[in-house]
């Protein structure tokens, strides 16, 4: 696969494996309306994974659509970052993986609606709106849960601590990163750190809690060495394909 | 079941469909505050493009004629058929009336 190819797969990755794990959410959440808003957003990451799978398959040029890359890629060939395959945990986990994923996506889309390339750029406008969307969404719980109670405070530090460990990931480059900003598709990741770091610090400020301890960054997702979490995850989602390859409705 | 007095206080939504027209009553939903009110509104009820503006106000701010006084209330138009605009034509083409 060329690296434009792999770059637009890891964006599909990453949308498409928080989508999944949202999901799970669904029937569970603290009440009816939160549940449509982890729907909500699973939805949209879904919706922006076969925007870029679609367009990975295309870049490809092996006959491989959104669908086959999803549904028949084993955990090895997925390049997800490895916050977003982490288990939901209680809902401050979650939110707390929301939070961080979030302003990260509104940061990467914002820039990444102006690239020169037409198709990242494109998909990137659309995402923009859903992801600063979701980035409030989750700043208003970080504060809710953070500012709450004793039991919400302590349950929102946790999973600040948890998923902290996963950030510099996301920020992280490599060739195909420097490939894609050369071909004009690509966005400088190190670059929206700082912007990230000031945004993430005046939610948790607000929210009265301490930024977590630095943590020696756990990486690896994107070149395929994935937790023990993304396999589970993926014998659920693809089960359909594997059971009956090929099927259609 | 859970405990009425732990449920977060009920919301009531109204979602104007798009410019020109009146916001119009979609639901209610739970919420703490207002903010989490408009957001769980935006969740619940403009999921499939139904609005272009919500209005959130606490269900228990709205006062309600009382059903008893139904008869005094209502019944008295029953028989002005004159206050309908039935008697004119509406021209085709014109929506929301």
């Amino acid at each position: 696969m060329d690296v434009i190819a792999t770059y637009a797969l890891r964006l599909g990755d990453d949308s498409l494996i928080l989508g999944q794990r949202l999901s799970e959410w669904c029937g569970h959440a603290p009440a009816l309306e939160v549940d449509l808003s982890l729907a909500n957003i699973a939805l949209d990451q879904v919706g922006q994974a076969t925007h870029f799978l679609n367009l990975a398959g295309e870049l490809e040029g092996k006959g491989r659509d959104g669908d086959a890359l999803a549904f028949r890629r084993d955990v090895m060939d997925f390049t997800n970052c490895l916050l977003v395959e982490q288990p939901n945990g209680d809902f401050a986990q979650t939110i707390a993986r929301q939070f961080l994923f979030s302003h990260y996506q509104a940061l990467l889309f914002e820039q990444m609606a102006a690239v020169k390339d037409t198709r990242f750029a494109a998909i990137a406008a659309k995402a923009a709106k859903e992801v600063a969307y979701h980035a409030t969404l989750a700043s208003d719980w970080v504060i809710r849960l953070g500012d709450g109670t004793d039991e919400s405070k302590a349950r929102m530090v946790a999973g600040l601590a948890w998923v902290w460990r996963f950030a510099d990931e996301l920020f992280a480059m490599d060739a195909a990163d420097a490939a894609a900003i050369e071909a004009g598709a690509g966005v400088d990741k190190s670059a929206l750190r700082g912007a990230w770091d000031s945004r993430v610090d005046a939610v948790l400020a607000e929210a009265t809690l301490a930024r977590p301890a630095p943590h020696r960054a756990t990486t690896g997702g994107r070149i395929g060495r994935h937790s023990e979490h993304l396999g589970h995850l993926l014998s659920e989602m693809q089960f359909l394909q594997r059971a009956y390859p090929g099927a259609t409705w | 079941m859970s405990d009425p007095s732990k449920e977060w206080p009920l919301w009531e939504v109204f979602v104007r469909g798009k410019g020109g027209l009146s916001h119009r009553h979609a639901g209610s939903v739970h919420a703490v505050d207002a903010k989490m009110a408009l957001e769980h509104a935006r969740d619940t009820y403009t999921r499939r493009m139904e609005g272009v503006s919500l209005w959130v106000l606490p269900s228990a701010q709205i006062v309600a004629s009382d059903p008893g006084d139904a008869g005094p209330l209502f019944e008295p138009a029953e028989d002005k058929v004159y206050r309908h605009p039935t008697f004119y034509k509406i021209p085709d083409g014109i929506t929301h009336i």
